[in-house]
């Protein structure tokens, strides 16, 4: 117990003195090394909600239906309807029913992510593997599926960021717990 | 030597295939049993005669590098369902009725992929960690080693376990085997947060994996500092590649999806991602149409595991009822049980040890009178929460509700002493 008070107050010393340096070249164990901004580019693929980190470039429905039909189709259906991978495609007015659906155009909150989805993680057999082209023209396949695109349209970084999708304003906080069982003990 | 030690395990694997029928160790050890219990009582190797186990020698030392069961015991393995739509993006369940104590073997932990598992070379994983610090960093995995280390005990649960719709499941592994528990050695990720410096305006950081999936998950920053492990050991021994090898996160009592595996990035920021695994999955759509987001913790929870669905108890008498109690916003305090099918209730014993956010394990000394009746657990803990009826939580969230299912599950004893599921009936 003496000890760990001790080791404690030293990593707090530690902790302290490189605060008070506060252009510090190093943290408080000098562990790591700084990752350069080269670096961080090449790994950083995070796109905020706000469409925050969209790249350059831009792709149209008529470009991502061919993109869909090779790339994704097989999985997730021709229309988009769901098959070994998830239905993207439908569901608008179920949520609140006993058999709600939920999908890119009924559930998906932000259209940005899903840019960031498709990047990172699509298609299953080769992420990252399409061109950022690509990736505009098959998001705005998508939402063209579902009713919220035209088939003319064309989506960029500026337009993705400014897409606002049906069920944006659904989502609530965590009001859990909200449930209380009365722990009856006998003859309940 | 090597020659020496497959000729032992040669002879090891001749003289194992040749008792023939080898019957599922979990039936065999349990002292409910299952239908294998009818051992031929004409066998040599029972009294009064030696068993011929004790006639020759044994293996010899090295005839395993690495140790494994004993052969009689293979039928104990990951539950994984048969019928599934594709085996990358997928789970598999811990055999939780075949296991004792509190701890679950490293190979029989249970798993949840996104893309596959990822076979990580760690002399060439980096760990970055960026944005709202004062030094962007990179960490070798033998950085993060060199930091002042931890061990805590912790479960890991995975948020659907189960849905809420019927059927869900006969054994205890079908109903919540997405559970495991184990000791998890690494390091605070305080220190290395703070090895960076955060900024002012830090309240979050985004976790990357480095699987196929690239899944992120953004954990608030109090979480960060409160209790989250940056991992490189499971029970004593670095984590498996099923696990998140060579590093991952252990956020206690979260729900598992946020425990990103493989770790390679830790995106320092003001807002949360809202990634597709933060929005479109693990939110939990409530009857009216809304969806409760960022819903991190598992509540407290329970099963019997003994006797429980698919087992038999093939005589009355003596019957000791053990289970496993979690959650996490805490220690249990309490395991009640009953064994007249919700009528009354009794305090079990719970076992040391009793660890914050760790799987307790509880015990009632019991007595089957041979009639049906139905027995069920309720965990208690520490915030006073006590463990709902499915009836109770269905009320509120309505069946399409699919994540945080922590219901009280009832196995029902037939007069022939079969368990099975109450709740499916």
């Amino acid at each position: 117990m003496l000890r760990m008070t001790k080791a404690a107050a030293i990593a707090l010393a530690f902790i302290s003195l490189a605060s008070a340096a506060s252009a510090a070249q190093q943290g408080p164990y000098g562990i790591g090394r700084t990752a350069t901004a080269t670096e961080i580019a090449g790994w950083n693929i995070d796109i905020r909600p706000d469409g925050h980190g969209l790249p350059s470039g831009s792709g149209s429905v008529t470009h991502g239906r061919e993109v869909f039909e090779q790339q994704c189709a097989a999985c997730h259906g021709d229309k988009g309807q769901g098959g070994v991978g998830d239905r993207l495609v439908g569901g608008q007015g179920t949520l609140a029913t006993s058999n709600p659906v939920k999908t890119v155009g009924s559930y998906w909150p932000y259209a940005p992510i899903l840019f960031d989805y498709i990047r990172r993680a699509m298609p299953q057999n080769a992420p990252e593997s399409l061109s950022n082209e690509d990736v505009y023209a098959v998001s705005a396949y998508i939402l063209n599926l579902n009713g919220l695109l035209p088939a003319d349209a064309v989506l960029d970084a500026k337009t993705m960021a400014a897409f606002k999708m049906p069920n944006r304003n659904m989502f609530i906080g965590d009001s859990r717990p909200d449930v209380k069982n009365p722990a009856c003990e006998s003859n309940c | 030597m090597t020659d020496s030690v497959d000729d032992s395990t040669a002879t090891s694997r001749r003289r194992f295939l040749r008792k023939g029928a080898v019957i599922g160790g979990a039936a065999i050890a349990s002292g409910i049993v299952g239908n294998a219990s009818a051992i031929d009582s004409s066998s040599k190797n029972l009294p009064p005669n030696v068993p011929e186990w004790m006639k020759v020698p044994g293996d010899p030392m090295g005839s395993q590098l690495y140790g494994t069961p004993s052969p009689f015991e293979k039928n104990v393995v990951k539950n994984i369902p048969k019928d599934l739509p594709q085996y990358l993006s997928a789970s598999g369940r811990t055999p939780l009725q075949d296991l004792d104590g509190i701890i679950t073997p490293n190979g029989l932990f249970y798993e949840r992929h996104h893309a596959g598992v990822p076979a990580i070379d760690p002399a060439q994983h980096r760990l970055m960690l960026h944005g709202l610090v004062e030094r962007p960093l990179i960490f070798t995995v033998d950085d993060i080693r060199r930091f002042p280390s931890t061990s805590q005990i912790h479960f890991l649960e995975c948020s659907a376990n189960p849905g809420y719709k019927k059927p869900y499941g006969k054994t205890a592994s079908d109903l919540v085997g997405l559970l495991s528990c184990a000791e998890w050695t690494g390091v605070s990720m305080k220190l290395v947060l703070q090895e960076a410096g955060l900024r002012p305006e830090a309240k979050w950081v985004i976790a990357e994996g480095a699987d196929a999936a690239a899944l992120t998950r953004s954990i608030p920053i109090e979480k960060c500092f409160e209790d989250a492990l940056i991992v490189y050991s499971q029970n004593g021994e670095r984590l498996r590649p099923q696990q998140g090898y060579p590093l991952r996160l252990i956020l206690p009592g979260f729900e598992g999806n946020m425990n990103v595996k493989w770790l390679r990035r830790l995106h320092v920021t003001a807002e949360p991602a809202y990634s597709r695994e933060e929005t479109s999955k693990y939110t939990d759509l409530m009857p009216d149409g809304t969806a409760r987001e960022f819903s991190f913790y598992m509540e407290a929870k329970s099963i019997i595991l003994r006797p429980s669905g698919g087992q038999r108890l093939d005589t009355k008498g003596f019957c000791e009822i053990t289970g496993i109690a979690w959650s996490g916003r805490g220690k249990i305090s309490r395991v009640d049980i009953s064994v007249d099918n919700g009528k009354n209730w009794q305090e079990a014993r719970l076992q040391e040890p009793i660890l914050t956010r760790a799987l307790t394990r509880f015990r009632l000394p019991w007595r089957w009178n041979g009639e049906p009746t139905v027995i069920q657990s309720r965990a208690i803990d520490e915030t006073g929460y006590v463990q709902p009826t499915l009836a109770e939580l269905i009320a509120v969230r309505g069946e399409a509700f699919y994540y945080h299912n922590n219901a009280i599950w009832p196995w029902r004893i037939s007069a022939d002493g079969e368990v099975s599921n109450a709740a499916d009936d």
